[in-house]
Formats: structure tokens, sequence, C-alpha cells
């Protein structure tokens, strides 16, 4: 077995790695970057080297300065995490002609399941489902026609240039084939200057299926059951569980021995993932195969049992797969739910700066948080915005949903903009909570994008914790009083509640219930613990003046509590309608105004560049969200910005 | 007997009135409360105690003897503002627009003298039109005995203004003597001369709004200390004011229990000083987590946000905050900051709050505008602040304190009571390049060279530790046990006792 291991990754994914590295008694070594000098994953390994500046392309992601860094310790293994150096086949390459152990597959399998044509011809090879479809471009409409009544419709045109989805049409019947195909192609001459076009089946509703592969230098391959990662946010996965609700027993079984067969045909030995595409009726085509760990690889680590990292290093050190097919057997359900530092109410812009506060849910038997920084740590723009997960395990699929939840409304994350609130949103949704999943979930259930807002059942919660927090607070004021009347406004909505103290809380009658809400709450505290009804509540609770801003499941907002004649005069106050942020180009981050690219009155159009802010060192261009004309520029040259200031104003 | 008794009932129910339905409507239909419904969400339900309701002006000329409304358009008395005792004036829009008479000033003059005497706050809310012209001279005359007892008062009482409507002429000059102004967005404003005359006079074309409304006063002015977005918001900030303010010289700050653990050790705050001396760092953060429940009431927030001041409470007692903001210019000290904390303070002095600084500071603000403008007096006016000040001092340097501006930010030598440094402190006369620029001027052209004493004097100063030799330090402190040090500093000094030299008042440079 190896001795120490050098990490050539950052964030959640090096902390992760050594953990089983620690648990095998393997000492570790953390590469780092100048913008990650203190960050968790230098912390907590055993030894840690500087490779260089900030930008991934000048640290992480030289094999040079890796290597040396290996030299530099004594390590005799790398484990390359995912992402960065992690499906290069150079770098398993070099490693192999240094001497040094790569903790993943051979240079061979990267480089063939890298190539994404090669990949499938590969899969088609080993007896794997591809998408129908037709590997050349179309020539005409009578050869189009042929191949789609062969392949079946519906069926998706794509450019064989394409990208953002230029170029792609759908045809769901012979009719409208010609007329799809002209105008795909006129649209990808137009907008690449190549007008070739295929056809392949179109997969209605798509979900996301993978299977986890792991395989010895042996010729051992067994699966440990499938993912699905149908939640998706441009094109990224956010959530993830484990069994897939759509599976059966049989498509399990069908899938799981495809990807083993693929592995063998490319004498793959370490972890692995075959991805996917299913349709509703559980017809599924290969897309590809990644070589590597995967980020949401705990899901399948909390059904099986099994440690993915330890295997791969187990694998890598030459040992024999212990497991057989029969050995592994799914064990209730786990769900993942991505940290992200970006702002999901604002087209999830990423979010940089420091974590002012970051506190995690408690970890227990049912809940586990891979994480890659603290309170105080700072996230930086050079790397993926995504900064930890959260796992839960469950009996079955509502139990490990209930367990995500409540770890998600105790998950505290103020400084930077997340991902939280959104998360308990979609874990919340009836059509998540029925299994009803595809990877176009979230455009479609949140077409015009996501708002917090509070429902019924949110205001059930938030407005007896609003009482029960005033109360707590005039009592220290002006001392204790039997009995309250309160009207609660949430978003000029108001809701009359009387309270009566009794011992550790409060019984709130309001709108025709009768609550009882218990709490040790204390002033100063942001986290609401108590129990409503009986049921356990952790509301996030942040004072604004005498107003709250207040957190629970997918819910954000502020909330007044105010005497009834006080709420009564407030109501009689104008209204302020709420400014259109669109109108608006705000700094995302505080920093220095390097230029403005535009002039009052021009009109710009979307992704057009508008002004260079510098911060953190790093010259960042914001650019035009939609189309518009200049209205207003706010900010000159050389002024200092703050988060969210205004630095122009369209008309 | 009957007959008296009904009477006042009648008389009461004209003098609440005020102005009448139509007008009241008006009132309302701008976006303002009444001055009476101002008082009930001011003051603890049912504590008013009014005062001089059935007064009436004594004019007779241009047909106002017919024309008299009980109470002239202010409605004053005492309360409770969570339980504590306040004075208060309320000048109702209602009845001749709040204009102040002769009678209306004496009412205010009554309340004034009153809470002097018992030693309690005075909160004015001001919504008045100005002098009654009806009475002449008798009207500004009024105004001259308000501002006598704003004089009298100040250092006596706190005095809060909170401004609801227009505030114009000579009016202002009471708000402007008082400790605090809060103003309400989009429905108040002050000015000495309104747009009109600055029209006639200047040519210049300008909004009530961009003359003197809050935005202009609480940002650019820095005349008025806050301002809400309705009345109704207003109010609630200021009550939750009022809870941080002593009720008079002749008292201690209030202080009530809490349970946020004096020993609550911040380990973020570790990290919250970055490694590069250039970067800027937010010191709000600071003040959030060293402050008992991470409650800080901002003063001038939007005004000099160079420097951050206010108050907040450790281990229960009210303190006040002065802090640099590495945020904005660096966090350097120039004409508007030091006029802000200054202020600040000298307010803190008068009423035993102990003040709290923490010290980030790279020097004064260079350039012709500051000069000419005399940053030589104004920023004498923090440093006089802090030297005449004989409350309980304690202060951190958190990273520069550079040159003068070391010594102004309540420096061991200005009888600083307890002075700490993180060890990310550099106390120095400057920053370590500009230093070597002129020890080594002409000598070194070599930028390595440069480079190297560069170094050498950020080696040798860029640390607390030589100012700790001397005593100037009293330790060097981890930034996650800030909280813990502070609080133990500000239990110890309890009982301080210092003062200064008999005078008749200091001639602090105005």
């Amino acid at each position: 077995m190896f001795k120490k291991i050098l990490i050539a990754n950052r964030g959640e994914i090096a902390c992760r790695v050594m953990r089983s590295a620690r648990d095998m008694n393997i000492a570790t070594v953390a590469v780092y970057s100048e913008a990650d000098d203190g960050a968790l994953h230098m912390r907590e390994a055993d030894e840690a080297v500087c490779i260089g500046p900030p930008a991934a392309a000048e640290s992480y992601l030289q094999i040079d300065k890796i290597i040396a860094a290996v030299r530099e310790t004594g390590a005799d293994a790398v484990h390359p995490g995912y992402g960065f150096l992690s499906e290069n086949a150079g770098f398993a390459d070099r490693l192999a002609a240094e001497g040094i152990a790569f903790i993943g597959p051979s240079s061979s399998a990267i480089a063939s399941m890298g190539d994404k044509i090669a990949a499938k011809k590969v899969a088609e090879k080993a007896g794997v489902h591809t998408i129908p479809g037709h590997g050349e471009a179309i020539t005409d409409a009578t050869e189009a026609a042929a191949i789609a009544a062969e392949i079946g419709y519906p069926v998706m045109i794509k450019a064989a240039a394409g990208g953002g989805g230029k170029g792609m049409r759908v045809a769901a019947s012979e009719d409208v084939l010609a007329d799809n195909i002209a105008s795909a192609i006129h649209e990808a001459s137009t907008a690449f200057g190549d007008g070739r076009v295929f056809i392949e089946k179109f997969i209605e509703e798509p979900r996301h299926i993978e299977i986890q592969i792991l395989a010895d230098g042996h010729g051992n391959v067994v699966h440990l059951g499938e993912r699905e990662c149908s939640i998706q946010r441009r094109h990224q996965k956010i959530i993830e569980e484990s069994p897939s609700p759509l599976l059966d027993e049989a498509t399990r079984a069908a899938m799981g021995a495809e990807a083993c067969a693929l592995a063998k045909e490319v004498n793959y030995s370490s972890a692995g993932t075959v991805e996917f595409v299913a349709d509703q009726s559980r017809n599924f085509y290969f897309l590809e195969m990644n070589t590597r760990l995967q980020v949401e690889h705990p899901v399948t680590e909390y059904v099986t049992g099994i440690d993915l990292v330890e295997q791969q290093i187990r694998i890598a050190a030459g040992e024999k797969l212990s497991l057989s097919q029969d050995d592994i057997k799914q064990n209730g359900w786990s769900v993942e739910c991505r940290l992200y530092a970006e702002d999901p109410a604002r087209g999830f812009m990423p979010s940089i700066g420091r974590l002012v506060r970051y506190r995690e849910p408690e970890a227990s038997a049912a809940v586990r948080i891979d994480t890659g920084v603290f309170e105080g740590g700072e996230i930086s723009m050079f790397y993926d915005p995504m900064i930890a997960k959260l796992v839960s395990h469950g009996k079955d699929r509502a139990t490990a949903i209930a367990a995500m939840l409540g770890a998600l409304d105790n998950y505290q994350v103020h400084g930077i903009s997340h991902n939280l609130t959104f998360l308990s949103a979609i874990l919340g949704h009836t059509r998540f909570a029925a299994g009803n999943l595809s990877t176009a979930f979230i455009d479609e259930e949140y077409p015009d994008g996501f708002a917090p807002l509070a429902g019924a059942a949110e205001l059930a919660v938030l407005v007896p914790v609003a009482a029960l927090i005033e109360t707590r607070l005039s009592a220290r004021r002006a001392g204790p009083v039997a009995k309250r009347d309160y009207t609660v406004s949430v978003a000029d909505t108001d809701h009359g509640v009387t309270l009566v103290e009794n011992g550790t809380g409060a019984t709130l009658t309001w709108q025709g219930r009768k609550q009882l809400l218990q709490s040790d709450w204390r002033p100063g505290e942001m986290l609401f613990q108590g129990s409503l009804d009986g049921t356990a509540i952790s509301v996030q609770v942040v004072r604004n003046g005498s107003a709250m801003r207040m957190s629970w499941r997918g819910a954000e907002v502020t909330l007044s509590v105010r005497s009834p004649r006080a709420a009564e005069l407030a109501a009689r106050m104008p209204k302020r309608e709420p400014t259109d942020l669109s109108r608006f180009l705000l700094s995302p981050m505080p920093g220095l105004v390097v230029s403005i690219a535009v002039n009052e009155g021009d009109e710009v159009q979307a992704g057009q560049a508008l002004a260079v802010v510098d911060a953190m060192k790093m010259e960042n261009v914001l650019r035009a969200e939609r189309q518009g004309v200049v209205a207003e520029i706010k900010v000159a040259q050389g002024d200092s910005l703050s988060v969210d200031q205004v630095i122009m104003e369209f008309a | 007997m009957q007959d008296i008794i009904r009477q006042l009932e009648e008389k009461r129910a004209a003098a609440r009135q005020g102005g009448g339905e139509k007008r009241i409507a008006a009132q309302h239909k701008k976006g303002k409360l009444t001055a009476r419904e101002r008082l009930e969400l001011l003051l603890d339900s049912g504590s008013f105690e009014e005062y001089d309701m059935f007064v009436e002006h004594r004019c007779s000329d241009f047909g106002m003897a017919e024309n008299t409304v009980p109470g002239d358009g202010v409605v004053t008395g005492h309360g409770t503002v969570n339980g504590r005792l306040v004075f208060v004036f309320s000048q109702d829009f209602t009845v001749f627009g709040g204009s102040l008479s002769e009678a209306h000033a004496e009412k205010i003059c009554k309340i004034m003298d009153q809470a002097m005497k018992v030693g309690a706050p005075v909160i004015g809310i001001n919504d008045s039109g100005g002098a009654r012209i009806h009475e002449g001279v008798a009207s500004l005359g009024g105004y001259a005995e308000v501002f006598q007892r704003n004089v009298l008062a100040s250092g006596v009482v706190p005095q809060i203004s909170v401004v609801m409507g227009p505030c114009a002429g000579g009016a202002v000059y009471s708000p402007a003597m008082t400790d605090f102004i809060f103003m309400v967005e989009n429905s108040s404003y002050m000015f000495v001369t309104g747009p009109d005359v600055v029209k006639t006079v200047t040519h210049e074309q300008v909004s009530h709004e961009e003359l003197g409304g809050a935005i202009t006063h609480t940002a650019k002015s820095g005349v008025a200390d806050r301002a809400f977005g309705d009345d109704v918001e207003t109010l609630a900030e200021v009550r939750r004011f009022v809870d941080f303010l002593p009720a008079s010289n002749r008292e201690k700050p209030p202080a009530w229990p809490t349970e946020d653990p004096l020993d609550r050790p911040e380990p973020s705050l570790d990290t919250l000083v970055p490694a590069d001396s250039q970067k800027p760092y937010d010191m709000k953060e600071l003040i959030g987590k060293i402050a008992d429940e991470g409650d800080f009431f901002e003063t001038k927030p939007s005004h000099a946000q160079n420097i951050i001041t206010g108050f907040a409470r450790m281990d229960g007692h009210t303190i006040g905050i002065v802090a640099n903001q590495p945020m904005v210019l660096a966090g350097c000290l120039d004409i508007a900051s030091s006029r802000k904390a200054g202020r600040f303070v000298r307010f803190c002095d008068c009423f035993h709050i102990p003040i709290l600084t923490l010290v980030d500071v790279p020097g004064f603000l260079p350039g012709t505008d500051q000069e000419h403008n005399g940053i030589i007096t104004h920023g004498s006016k923090l440093l006089y602040a802090y030297a005449e000040a004989t409350v309980p001092k304690v202060t951190v340097i958190t990273r520069k304190a550079y040159g003068g501006a070391y010594d102004v930010m309540s420096s061991k030598h200005l009888r600083g009571d307890v002075n700490y440094a993180w060890p990310t402190a550099e106390i120095a006369v400057m920053g370590s390049k500009g230093a070597v620029e002129i020890i080594f001027r002409g000598a070194l052209d070599d930028p390595k060279a440069v480079e190297e004493k560069t170094e050498e004097y950020r080696d040798k100063f860029a640390n607390p530790f030589i100012a700790a030799h001397r005593g100037y330090i009293d330790d060097v402190i981890m930034p996650h046990n800030t909280r813990r040090r502070f609080g133990r500093a500000f239990a110890m000094l309890r009982n301080k006792k210092l003062e200064n030299p008999w005078k008749k008042h200091g001639n602090i440079p105005l």
C-alpha cells in the first residue's frame, strides 16, 4: 500500500480524498495555488506545497509543478480528484513514466473515453445502447426521411458545429421534417459557417441516469447501481440521488451489465461512471463515460456502504476487488445537494467573497457534509463555485428528502449568495416528491426564475416564530407581558396573532388555528430552533433594524411584527414599488472600476461588454444580460464599488 | 361642575381633531401620519401625558383672533419608550401648517425645561412650514427661546430630532443643535433657504428633495444621521435608538441582561485582515462579531463612509464605536470623517458612554481639496475630541496605524485606557514604501535595492512590537479573542474616574 498520496486538486474533493487516506493510515500532501493559501484542503493535509498563481492553468493544471511537488514530498501516488487533470491522459502517461502511481484508470482508457465520437463507437462495439442516429451529415430530404423513419419520430436535427441550441430542431413527424432540416441548415450556416446537420433520436423528457462501476487491474468489474442526476441548471447537476425513482430491477441490471461490458471493453481499472440518458419509459442510451470519481459519488457510498475513494486507492495499489456483484446491495435512499456560491434569483450568477458566516448542519448517520470551506474563508473567482455537498440518507426516498430539508434549514451561509433556499424549494416541490424528474425540471418549474416566496405552509411556521422572537426581544426591553396582540406583516399581508407565553414557549392563536411553539431561542441567535406543535423546526433569522429577514425551506422573506395599531398605521404608508433590478447593472463584487466600455445613450446587445471591474487583482468583464439602451452611467473610472452598487442604469 | 367637565371633553375633542378631518386626510394622502399618530407610535401604548392641550395663540392681526385651534399646532408632553421616560413635542402640520407661534414655542420650551430638571431625553418631531408670519417678531423670538434651550440642554439630556415634513429657514437650527437627526425618505426636507429663493438669488434650479431631502442630508451634507422609508419605520427605529441612550448626563448609560457570552470566540476574525495589506476588508464584520448579539445602531451610515460610528452593547452596557473602514478611501481620515467621528466622540463623552475604537488608518487624505477646505482645522476636531474625552477608551489596531492618524485614533498618548493590537498591526510613521523613498531620497536608484530597504523597513516597523516595547500597546491579542478582551477591559473600566482641569469650556477648533 502507498505511504503518501498527493492530491492534485482543491476544495471539497481534496478534503474528501484525504479523509479516506487518513482512515487507511496514508499520509497526505495538498497542493495549493496562491489564492488557496490557507484554504481548508491545505490545512487538512499533512503537508502542503504551493504550485503557483491563482489561475488554474498556472497551478492546478501544471503537470510539471505537480510532479515537482510529488518529488519534493516523496509521495508515491497521485489522486486527481475530479476536474483539473483527472481525465488528462497525458498526465496519467507522465506519472507512469515518472514511476508514480496514478489513482485512476490507464491513460488508454481515459483517451478512448475522452473522445465522444470514439467513445460511442467503442460502446456500440461493447453492445451498449447508444442513441439511434445516423453518423453522417444529411445530404437531401429524401435521405433524411428514410433515416428518420428508421430511427423513429420524434427526431432531433443537430448542427455538426453546434452549440448553444443553434441549428437544433425537433421534428415530431415527417410532415415537418423537410422544413425543419432547411431551417436548421440555414441557422447552422449563419451561426457557424458550416451547414452540415445530423439526425438522431429525440429523447422526450430525458432523465440523466448513470451507473457507478469499480474495476480492478485483474479483470474484475462490478457496478454499484445507479444515480439519477436529472435536476440540473445550465447543464450542471445540482441535486442527485441513488437509487433512481425511475428504474426497476430489470432496467438497473441491464444498465449495470452494459456499463460493466464497456469497462471491460476498455480494460478499465478504477472507479468510473457510465452516463446514460433515459426516457420516461426506461429506454436508456449511452452518453459518455467519466473516467474519474464523480462529484455525486457520496450517494452511492451511502446506499452501498462502500468507500469509493478507498476502493480507488486499493485498485491503484494493485489489490484485487474484494467485492463480487452479489455483495453489492442498495440499502435505503440517498440524496445529494450541491451548495453553490451563486445567486439563483439572478440567473445563477456566481458570487464571490468572504464567508462571513458558515455553519454546517450537524453531521449524523443520516447527514454527511463534504466541504472545502470554513467560516472566514474566501470564495474566489478562480475556481468552481461549488463549495460543499450535503448528502442525506434514509430508509426510503421520503425519509432521505426529509433529512435533507432539515439539514438545509440548519445550514447557515452569509457573506455570499448561495442556492440553499433554491435547493430547499426543489426538494419541497410536489413534482420532485413524486419522482417525476427530467433534465428540464428547473426550466419547466421555474420558467421566470426563482423567487423565494412564502406560501401558506411557510407562513404557518414563520409567523409564529416571528411573534415569539418579538416577544423575547420586547420582554427584555420592557418586561414580560402575559398576553400580546401582534400584527405580523409579510409582503403587504397582515396576520393578526395573539400570543400567550407559557414557560419555555407560547400558545399562538391566529386565523382560527391554535399553535404551540416552544424554543429556547435567545436574542442574538441567528438560528431559531424549536418545536411547533411537536414538529422540530429550524428557522434562520437575521434582524434588520426593526424587521426580520427569515428563511425556512424554500422561502426567504422579511417580516415585521407590530402592535395592531402600528400595523394599521403602517398600512397607510405609501407602497414602494420594488426596484426593477434588471434595469441596472450592479457590481457583483467589491472592486474598482477599470473602465466603462459604453456611453450614455448607447444601444447595447446581450453579451456586450459594459464595464471592467478589478476585484481581487483580477479584471472582470461585466456584460449586458439583455438588449437595451444605456440611460445613465453612475460611476467613473477609478471609482471603488461595493457589492450591488449601481454601475449604470438602462432606459 | 358638570358643565366644566363637558367643556373639558369638548375642548379635548377639538384639540385631538387638530386642523380637522380635511387636513388630516391631506396629511395622510402625503403618506404622512398626524402629530398624534406619530406620538402613538413613538411612545409606549397609553404612556403619553399631554401638556398644554388648551394653549392657543395670542395673535389678533390679520384675522387670526377668530382663528384659533386648541394646542396651537404642536402636541407636547411626556411618555415612555420601553418604560424609560422621555419628553416629546410633535408639530402638527394640519394646524396652521405646523407653523411656530409664540405660544407654540412656549409649549416646546416648557417640556424642554422640564426634561432638563428631571433628566430625560427630548425627542422633537418636526413637521412645520416655518414661522407664524402673522406674529412677526414674536415668532422669531419663539425660535430663539427654543434655540437657547437646545444649547443649555446640550450635554445635559440627549436631544433627538425626527424631521417628518418640512423644516426650513431658521427652524432648521433647532434640530441642527440637537444630538441626532432622523429623517423620512421622500417626505421630509431641511434647508435654510428653499428652492425658490435659491433660484432668485443664484439662478440655480433645484428640487426640494435634491436641495434638502433625506438622501442629501444623510449622504452628502451629513446633517442627518439616519433616514428610513416611512413614518412607521422611522419611529420604530427611533425607539430602538433610544434604548441605547442614557437619560441624562447624571446617569450611567443603560444596561440590560444579555445571554450572549462575553467569551464567545470568533475564529473567523483570524482571517479578517487579508495577507495583502493593500486589500480592503469590511470593518463592519468585526463590529458585528464583537458586539452583543451583533446588534449595532450605526449613525451617519451613508456619510463619510471611511469612518464608522454608532452604538452597540458590550455585556449589556451601551458603548460607542468609532472605526476606520478600509473599504472606503482605504479608511483614511479626511474632513468629513473627522467631523463625523469628532462629534460622535463628544456625544459619548457628554453622556458617559465608553468608546471603542477600531483602527486601520493609512493617514490623512492628501490633496488641495482637503488642504484648502481646512483639513488642518477639521482634522483636529477628532484629535481634540479624543484627547478631551474622559470616558473609558478601549482601542484595537487591526492593521495600519500610520503617522498622525495613529495619534488621533484614541492612542495611548491621548489617555487611551486599554490599547490592543492584532498581530497584523503595523504602527509606523508611514507605509514602508513611502518611508524608504524619503529616507533614501535619490540614494537608491536600483529598484532591487529599494525593494530590499522596503522589506527591511517593513520587518522593523510593520508589526505591533515596536509600539508594544514602549508600552503604547498594552497587549497583542489574537483576533478570535477580541470580544472577550474588550469585554474584560470595559468591565475593568466601569468605575473609571478622570477629570479634566476646571475650565469654563475648552476651545475646540470649530
